[in-house]
């Protein structure tokens, strides 16, 4: 992390002034890397639904029927792993919690309804945010590994039939619980329009970033690291 | 000696048992037949037993399959594990039997237990890959089948072996049921010299072996049994045993096989709650939307962000 930018900044955020002023959010390949591990995680959802439940089976018409589905779900798996990996590199020190997110935790009340005047002022991410992408990282690395132990093709030697049955049963949980926190995450950024913005097009809006990430904001246009707050400005 | 089931005739037989006599399918309800079919069952008389592999080549012969050229691991057990074109495998094991001081060459055919609850059909995620006919028979049917090993995991006995040649599917023991269904017995059963293998209805297996046991008893081996689990409901392949108080003694055979709990937890409670847990959060997310409506950025926050960036500009 280069010294000369605040903390909750990262490589790439910029003000322009104008009506409306633009904040860049993402770079091209920081959306690009999104991208590419959206598009799996949506495969891999929908190809895993398709071996999970019975009643889903037919969801391997997609991919070409069942044995294309299940060839094709542990290199898609692959290609995500490293993907996401990249996408951990990239954010995983805006996303360290500090004082001002156990504030905006015990809030819940206000964070569902959308009362940010009365929160205390984010980041770049709010502690939701960062809780999704730690849950999400964790749950990635145990679909991971569950998933090579699953792989039968390459690795149905190398483990115990025991370790195996554990590890479907794991990569089975971990697989709900990714797709709940994705419905989360698609549901996050619908509900808090101009969001979807900041990925498609790398820009939000300044009254987007002063509504929900006034602190990020401030760092931006000021340059300088700012205390996190645990209440909200008066 | 059990009466052997006669030759066939050289006319065509119309099979006695198919589709419509399905008593479980893979990933699929199904409406059982009225009625059951008799069960059938084949009987491995493990005191009987000589070794002679005769069921293995009758297996590969009549399957269409050929071994691999292996090599010599320094046992009797050849190949030395079951593969997916050994679809049974003579396990040997010598044991010296404390009490009477003898070495005890214990010699089993290991391959499918067609067991009554199917591991493997339980886990199996393609509708109609693994099949168990009203007569206890199950099989795989290979058009169906996906090659993901589920099949493996669901096992309670480690029986199935996925091709790395052929198609990448997963490979079984049929119990011959291409040979049943026109009133013939097994391959294996055919080739045995012994009749250490016999195969009939399952109260014919059972009611034979009960002899056998009694005979085995009066020889002396007090622990004489079938070998029938009734963790997994009961097998349509059993073995009469000389010592069926220990049969791990037989290269493994476990003791109280049953579909793993983690199998049972993977394929029941996960299925229907994962379902349920997805739905909700996608529910919760509907109606929070309806409740609370948009998080919408205002013009004063705009208004907001200007004042602010015009002062950090200055």
């Amino acid at each position: 992390m280069s010294a000369d930018r605040p903390r909750d900044v990262a490589r790439g955020d910029a003000v322009h002034p104008g009506n409306p002023v633009i904040v860049d959010r993402y770079t091209v390949p920081a959306r690009m890397n999104h991208w590419l591990t959206a598009i799996c995680l949506v495969l891999l959802a929908l190809s895993g639904l398709a071996l999970f439940h019975p009643s889903l089976f037919f969801l391997t018409g997609l991919f070409g029927g069942g044995q294309m589905t299940r060839f094709l779900h542990p290199w898609i798996g692959v290609v995500m792993f490293v993907s996401f990996a990249g996408l951990f590199l990239r954010f995983w020190r805006l996303n360290f919690f500090d004082r001002g997110d156990s504030a905006w935790l015990g809030k819940p009340g206000e964070v569902l309804a959308g009362k940010e005047e009365k929160l205390p002022e984010v980041g770049k991410y709010n502690a939701g945010q960062k809780l999704y992408f730690w849950l999400m990282s964790i749950t990635i690395l145990v679909l991971f590994l569950s998933g090579i132990v699953t792989w039968q093709q390459y690795f149905g030697d190398r483990f115990t039939v025991d370790q195996k049955r554990a590890a479907v049963l794991v990569h089975a949980l971990a697989a709900i619980v990714a797709i709940c926190l994705w419905i989360v995450h698609v549901y996050a950024a619908i509900w808090v329009r101009g969001t979807i913005n900041a990925m498609t097009r790398g820009k939000v809006t300044g009254g987007w970033a002063w509504r929900h990430h006034r602190r990020w904001l401030r760092e931006v246009v000021t340059g300088k690291t700012l205390p996190p707050t645990t209440a909200p400005e008066k | 000696m059990f009466p052997p089931i006669p030759n066939p005739s050289t006319e065509p037989v119309a099979p006695t048992f198919g589709e419509a006599d399905l008593w479980r399918r893979s990933a699929s309800t199904i409406e059982r037949p009225a009625e059951r079919q008799t069960e059938v069952a084949k009987l491995i008389d493990v005191s009987k037993c000589i070794g002679c592999k005769a069921c293995q080549a009758a297996c590969l012969e009549w399957n269409e399959l050929t071994e691999e050229i292996g090599s010599n691991v320094g046992v009797m057990t050849n190949p030395p594990d079951l593969t997916e074109n050994s679809y049974t495998l003579m396990r040997f094991t010598e044991w010296e039997n404390p009490e009477s001081g003898n070495l005890e060459w214990l010699i089993r055919k290991d391959g499918c237990m067609h067991c009554e609850d199917p591991g493997c059909l339980k886990a199996c995620p393609a509708p109609g890959a693994i099949v168990q006919y009203s007569n206890g028979i199950v099989d795989f049917v290979h058009e169906n089948c996906i090659g993901c090993g589920y099949c493996v995991k669901g096992c309670p006995f480690n029986i199935p072996r996925l091709s790395n040649v052929r198609d990448r599917k997963a490979y079984k023991c049929t119990l011959c049921v291409d040979r049943v269904a026109v009133g013939q017995g097994p391959a294996c059963a055919k080739a045995c010299p012994t009749q250490a293998i016999v195969f009939g209805t399952k109260d014919e297996m059972k009611e034979w072996a009960a002899g056998r046991i009694e005979d085995l008893k009066a020889r002396g081996f007090a622990n004489a049994g079938l070998y029938d689990p009734p963790g997994v409901g009961g097998t349509h392949v059993m073995y009469v045993l000389q010592h069926a108080d220990r049969p791990e003694l037989y290269a493994g055979l476990p003791r109280d096989p049953r579909i793993s709990p983690v199998v049972e937890a993977w394929k029941g409670v996960t299925k229907y709650a994962g379902l349920t847990a997805i739905g909700a959060f996608a529910a919760i997310g509907f109606l929070h939307h309806l409740v609370t409506g948009a998080n919408r950025v205002s013009e004063h926050d705009e208004e907001a962000a200007r004042r602010l960036t015009e002062r950090g500009e200055k």
